[in-house]
Parts: structure tokens; sequence; C-alpha cells
């Protein structure tokens, strides 16, 4: 590795020559400290210090994500496959076709968000924060495959604009960096966001020329199915019937039906899950008060369901379909928009769960209820702490009153 | 009413280097130094010149706003250099030793018959007021405060820590004489903190006149803050008095004898220290004395205290006032291939308390470890992972970032009259953010100190 140190050793000498290359100072010293942890040493404080880094613990996430983005593009070759009535595909053919769909939205999503956090470390003059190693990661898999690049381009610039950079960068911002990007898309380009003709991969094009379409392909989503309960012609008469085809215990594991791109499969987003509690990367509490705030709304629905298809659906099913353990593995963990003491951590992922689950069936209009809602829950987690360390303040204040 | 409490949050950390349980006198050094640098805050008054002779217990300075607080020469000889940096702040004041030592008159003191004045006047004359702090702000105490307890570790939890039960030996009546001058200076207790398990040296076990509180769990179990904390709160305003168990010895044995003897011993440890075993040195000893052919020299860093709070010394450099431990571990100045050493390695032979890293699982194995930062600052991202070992009601990482907005009220309110920049060292070392909690933590106090004490 001595060549390649040599090459960045000589990098930055070159760059110290003038003031205006040492403006480029952050790019080289980024890539830098991606390929070697620097040789700085403690100054005072403690001599020693944990081997942990924000790099590892984000690079981490990152490997976490791996099932997930690999099913996502299986899952797409699938879904065309399954829609297309003239191809017929091996399970090879199906993860290329996903392969070649996918790549570009995590090109597209790493390159644009990159592009941004150097443009601002340039501005600012300190290396590129890892937070978007992430973010960018997370973006593609939380999108319909068919949103188109341009319009990813523009919401992920919003996304680390607006989401983060203007509040200071890594580690300042209030909002889910990922969940920004995807609330802007939806709300600035629903059709391309929601309904049934974006979650399988030139389902437009299919829909248009009549012969292609496989029989009995609507596009929907379980969630879209689901809520067409309310409307006036539902895609299946009962919920017997939606249960029946397809979307038993095992089918909804496997998550084989159309969705966000990482999002559909219950088994891969729990392989990321174990990794992320094994390795203490995520927040436990987060997660278990998420999954049991989901689950406590989706029991009381079913208490008050009576005729409402959508909200007799079983409590587990309801947390497996739409993109609630994604959220709960992936979103809802981000430390830094998460409540930060102990106690608070509960309630944070609790709120956010019961919220999710209510506005995905009480308003079937957002079946993204989950997204909302755990933004929701990104804005209430100061007020959370807030009252938790007010209840310690006020008990070392009762100290002193006892003395 | 004697205690007994238990530490759940903390770490042990595991590194290779502990000292053996035997000692060695090591030779009188040349030069001795006293560093106000020791004394955070102090702006000491030179009271001697360069060339003048001084006996051991000579003042050789004293504290500019508290002028009683003299800092004496711990060796007699001839004052050789005053060592000023930046802003001409005076470093260290070195004297040149004499051959044989020659001590100040004094008597012995009959502490039974002082009164609370008498008590602090005799400590104050005899330049042993700098062996007591205080919390808050842990600095050198106040003489015009009265405590309402004071506080005395009988146990060092820290990494490669001295045994204080080898430190103490054959100390007991050194130390009890420590303990009653100790008790006229406060109406509260006098409270003795030992290890739950395991016996301890007679000089603590059959110490009178002390409250024996039992502490068991992982480091910081050890340090006076959190023993405080579970035993007898600060609130705003109060003040307890903390001295370390070896000082409270030194203290006695001037009583008992009316010389300032300010011998102790220091314990050479870390994996780069050969010869590892205690030394017996006067207070401001030259690192060298004990350094000398006992550890390897080639990219070393020298830390006088422990590698979680001591402070960085030359190898030719002065053995910190309160320090009883040096401590020499490798620099690890090099750049680590993010691969096989680096930050995406597997990491079997770093220590880390986070389970990013297979460390944990290894059960009882040591960790040889350097002084690499392992990482760049960052903001803070990671939470909850001071709250894993820091063993305090407090929410650290919100009593930091008050401390970062300079924000008094909310640091007062956070509980910041609680700790000491000590009590975050390991939230530094398993910090993810890199960010230096301990200077923070301090900037904190110096502030608090400055506007509302």
């Amino acid at each position: 590795m001595k060549f390649l140190r040599k090459i960045f050793d000589n990098a930055h000498a070159k760059l110290n020559k003038s003031e205006k290359t040492k403006k480029l100072f952050p790019l080289v010293d980024s890539v830098d400290t991606l390929m070697f942890t620097p040789n700085h040493t403690t100054k005072g404080g403690a001599h020693i210090r944990d081997g942990i880094d924000l790099k590892r613990t984000m690079m981490f996430v990152i490997i976490a994500l791996i099932p997930c983005l690999l099913f996502g593009m299986y899952n797409v070759g699938l879904q065309h496959d399954l829609a297309n009535a003239s191809v017929e595909w091996s399970g090879i053919d199906q993860f290329l076709f996903g392969l070649m769909k996918v790549l570009p939205l995590v090109i597209v999503s790493y390159g644009v968000g990159l592009g941004v956090e150097f443009i601002f470390a340039i501005k600012n003059g300190h290396a590129v924060q890892e937070g978007f190693l992430v973010s960018g990661m997370l973006i593609p898999l939380i999108m319909p495959i068919d949103t188109p690049l341009w319009m990813l381009a523009v919401a992920v610039v919003f996304g680390v604009v607006i989401g983060k950079e203007v509040f200071g960068g890594t580690g300042m911002n209030i909002l889910n960096v990922a969940l920004t990007t995807r609330a802007f898309l939806f709300f600035a380009h629903p059709t391309s966001m929601s309904g049934n003709n974006v979650w399988i991969s030139g389902f437009k094009e299919l829909k248009d020329s009549p012969n292609m379409l496989a029989d009995g392909i609507s596009g929907a989503t379980p969630l879209g199915d689901l809520a067409s309960f309310a409307q006036d012609q539902p895609a299946y008469s009962s919920l017997g019937g939606f249960m029946q085809d397809g979307h038993s215990f095992v089918e909804a594991m496997w998550g084989l039906y159309p969705g966000s791109i990482g999002e559909s499969s219950v088994f891969p987003i729990m392989l990321g899950a174990i990794f992320l509690l094994l390795t203490g990367i995520a927040s436990w509490r987060v997660m278990a008060s998420f999954f049991a705030g989901g689950l406590v709304m989706a029991l009381i629905l079913n208490q008050f369901a009576g005729e409402n298809a959508y909200m007799q659906l079983p409590a587990i099913h309801q947390l497996m379909y739409g993109g609630f353990l994604f959220g709960m593995v992936f979103m809802i963990t981000d430390p830094v928009t998460a409540a930060q003491t102990t106690k608070g951590k509960f309630f944070y992922g609790f709120l956010a769960g019961f919220l999710g689950i209510l506005i995905r069936v009480v308003n079937p209009a957002y079946p993204e209820g989950v997204m909302l809602a755990i933004l929701i829950a990104n804005v209430f987690a100061p007020l959370i702490d807030h009252m938790v360390i007010s209840t310690n303040i006020k008990r070392r204040l009762k100290r002193v009153k006892i003395a | 009413m004697s205690k007994s409490i238990k530490i759940r949050k903390g770490l042990d950390i595991r590194i290779k280097g502990d000292a053996n349980r035997s000692s060695i006198e090591a030779p009188l050094s040349s030069t001795y130094a006293i560093k106000p640098t020791d004394f955070h805050g102090l702006i000491p008054k030179i009271l001697k010149r360069v060339g003048d002779q001084v006996k051991a217990g000579t003042p050789i300075f004293q504290d500019k706003y508290r002028e009683s607080i003299k800092y004496v020469s711990p060796v007699s000889g001839k004052i050789q250099e005053i060592k000023r940096g930046a802003k001409r702040k005076i470093l260290e004041v070195i004297i040149e030793a004499d051959k044989v030592i020659s001590y100040e008159a004094g008597s012995p003191v009959d502490v039974a018959s002082l009164d609370r004045e008498k008590a602090k006047e005799v400590l104050l004359a005899s330049g042993l007021w700098p062996f007591i702090k205080m919390r808050p702000i842990d600095v050198v105490a106040n003489y015009t405060d009265t405590p309402k307890s004071i506080f005395i570790s009988g146990f060092d939890s820290s990494p490669l820590a001295p045994d204080y039960d080898y430190l103490l030996y054959t100390r007991d009546k050194e130390f009890q004489a420590g303990v009653d001058i100790l008790n006229k200076l406060t109406d509260g207790n006098i409270n003795l903190q030992l290890r739950a398990k395991g016996g301890a040296d007679a000089a603590f076990t059959q110490a009178k006149k002390v409250v024996t509180n039992k502490v068991s769990g992982p480091h910081p179990a050890g340090n006076v803050g959190p023993q405080i904390h579970q035993i007898d709160p600060i609130n705003k305003g109060e003040v307890i008095w903390t001295v370390n168990a070896q000082d409270v010895a030194i203290i006695g044995r001037y009583l008992l004898t009316g010389q300032y003897n300010a011998s102790k011993l220091v314990a050479l440890t870390g994996s780069e220290a050969t010869n590892r075993k205690y030394y017996k040195v006067i207070i401001g000893a030259k690192a060298s004395d004990v350094l000398n052919g006992n550890c390897n020299t080639d990219n070393v860093r020298y830390i006088s205290g422990n590698i979680l709070t001591g402070s960085q010394i030359e190898a030719d450099g002065y053995i910190g006032f309160y320090d009883s431990q040096i401590t020499v571990i490798p620099e690890g100045n090099e750049y680590k291939f993010f691969l096989t050493k680096g930050w995406l390695g597997l990491g079997f032979n770093k220590l880390s308390n986070n389970s990013a890293y297979p460390s944990k699982m290894l059960g009882p194995k040591k960790f040889d470890v350097d002084t690499n930062l392992n990482g760049e600052e960052r903001a803070f991202v990671v939470t909850g992972e001071y709250e894993k070992v820091f063993p305090f009601d407090i929410y650290p990482v919100h009593l930091i970032k008050s401390v970062m907005i300079n924000d008094i009220d909310s640091m007062e309110k956070l509980g910041i009259y609680e700790v000491a920049p000590e009590d975050f060292a390991l939230c530094e070392f398993v910090c993810t953010s890199k960010i230096n909690s301990q200077e923070i933590v301090r900037q904190g106090l110096d502030v608090i100190h400055k506007e509302c004490m």
C-alpha cells in the first residue's frame, strides 16, 4: 500500500503549493481518509481512543442494506417479467434487468448527493462528512423503479441542501435526509410517486400496448389494493380474496410484489436488522418501540374495523406491507433525527409506528403513511427529549429541597 | 452510615502493561520541578528567584489570588530555572537538588488539640493544602469553605492503575494522621470508598473516624465523581473536598514528623515499559529517573498519570504533582490502510466498546493500544454511547452541548456541579465522533467558576 500512500502524499504536497489549489484540499483529503485511517494522534484528554469511527458506523449500515438492494434488483426484473407477456426470463435475466434499472438510480443518487456535499465541503473548508454515504443508498431503495433520473437528481439536491446542509451538515439535521428527498418527490411529482402505474418497470408502456400486458396485472402494491377497498371499485371483493391471492403470511414474508425498490420483502430487511442489532449500530429501543407502536395501532384498528376491510387486516400483515419494516430498520433508527435520550427513544419509536399505521389506513390517499409519520416524529424528537430531560432536572432540584 | 453502592455503567479497559507489585528505590534526581500547570486555574506568584537556596518545604510560589496557599519545594537545593511559555506563563520551577535533603524546621503536630482554623493554618503553612481539591470545579480547595463532606477513594479503577493497597502498605499511621486532620475541616463525614470484592490494606480497613463505603462495578467506580454522586451528591452551592489516598499519607507524615517529606510510590506501566514496577520517588521527580533503561524509547508517548486523564510529558519531563503512575504507550502516528488495519478492517486487534468490532466477544483478552485517534473529529451523530459508560443520573451529551453554546443556565440545570473532566474520560474514549469532551467540560467548569462561584 506504500505506492498508494505516496500518491496521496504527493497530491497533498502539490495542493499545498498555491492558495488556489489549497481550496481543493477537502476533495483529496476525503478520498485519502477513505483509503487510509489518518495518522492523527490524540492531543491531551484521553490518550487512547476507541477503534470505532463514523466511517465504519456508516459503512455498516450500507452493508446492512445490501440484501435489500440485491433483492430489489431481482424483484424489479421479476415484476417486469410477470407483467410483460412478451418475455420469458430466467432468474438471472430478471436480476440483470433489475440491475440495469436500479444501478442508474444509485449512481445518480450518489453522484448528485456527493457532488453537493463536495461543494459544501470546499465552501466550508472541511472534509466531506460521512452522512450521505447512507442516505445515498437509502434514497434509491425507497423510490418507485420508474422514477425519472432528473427528478431523482432534483430531489436529492433538495434533500441534501434543505434537509441537511442549511442546518449545518451531518449531525445537525432535523429531518431524515432520505425521507425529505422522498417527501419532496411525493408532493412535487405525485403522479410519478404513487398510484398503480409506477411500481413495475416500464408499466406505462406495457399498458399502452394492450398485447404486451399480461392478464390480471394491475400494477398496484398490496397497500394500493387495500386502499381500494374504500373506493367504488375495489381490486378485491373481500379481504379474504386479497389474502388468498398471493398475500399470505409466507408470501408477504418474501414480498415478491410491486413496491418501492428495497422495501417490499421482509426477509432481506430482517437480515439487515439482525446485522444492525448485533453490531449495535441501530438502537433496539427505537426499533422495538416502533414495531410496538405499529402493532398497537393495527390492533386498535382491528377492534373498530366493522365493515372496513382495510381495518380488518390482521395486525401482523398490516406491518409487513409497504415501508413499515424498512422504515423501522433503516429510517427511524437514524440517530441524528431520532430522540437522543434513552427513555425518549421509546416514546419516539412508538409515536412514529403508531402514527404510521394510522395515517396509512385512515387516509388511503397516503399509503406512504410511514414516511410521513417518521418525518412527524423527527420534528417531535427534540420535544420528547426536552420532556425527558426536564424530569431529570426536576429530580435534581428536588434533591436540594429535601436536604 | 456506610453504604454499599453498585456502579452499573462503565468500562474496564483491558490493555497490556500493568505493574508488578514490587518496588525499587529510584535514584535521587538531580533536578525536581513543581509545575503550576498541574494545578488548574492557578496563577502563581513566584517567591524565590533563580539561584536562591531552598529546603524541602520552603514555599517557592503562592496563589496570586489566594495568597495563603503556598506551593513548596519537595527537596532542598537551588532554584535552577523558572521555565516560561507563551505570554510568559510559568510552566515549571526547576530545583537543583542537594545530595542529602534538608527539611524546613518543624515539629510534630498534635492533631487532637487543633480546632478547624488551626488545622487549616497548619496545612496552608506547610504547603500541604494543594493536596486538597474541591468539587465542583475540580481545583485546589478554597480555605474559606467548609465542605459538607470529604471523599477519599481507596482504589483506582482506571486502566493499568497502581494498586492503592500496595501504595499504602505499612502507611497505616500516616494515613490515620491525615484522616484525623481532615476530620477537623468538615462537620460531615470522611468517606472512604473501598472495593466491594477482595480485601484492602490495613491502612484502609483499620482507619478510624472514617465512613467506609463499598463500591462494586467497572471503571470509573474508583473515581470520586461517581462515588460522590451516589453517596452525597453535590447541589448548587455545596462543596465537597477530595484527597488522593497516597496524598493523605503524605499529609499524615508531616503531622507525625514535622517534615515535608513528599516521597511516594509511582507505578511504571504501559505496553512499552519493560521493567514495570513501583518506584519510590519524591514529588516533582524527573520522569527519566524512572524511565531510564526501563522502557522502549522509539516513537512512544510518555504520560504522567493514566491513559485516560494523564498529561503527556517529554522523556526529560517531570512527574505531575498528583500522579502515582507513568504510562508508556506507542504513538499511533501512522496511516492505516482501510481494509487491513484501518477503519473497515476485521479489527480483531482493535480495542473497542462498540459491537462493530469483535473485541467485546474475545473475552478477557488484553489489547495493545496506541495513541491514534482512529478517525477524525465529527459532529455528534451516534447517540446512547456516552450513557453506557457514564454512571451519573446526568445527560452527558446534552451537558456537553450546553457548554459548547456557553449556556450557563443549562449547564447548571444539567448537573455541571457534579462532574469533573475525569468523569468524562470514558465518554471521550468511546466517542465515535472523537469529540474532546474532557476539554469541553473543563471549559464549562471554568466559566462556572468565573461566573457563579
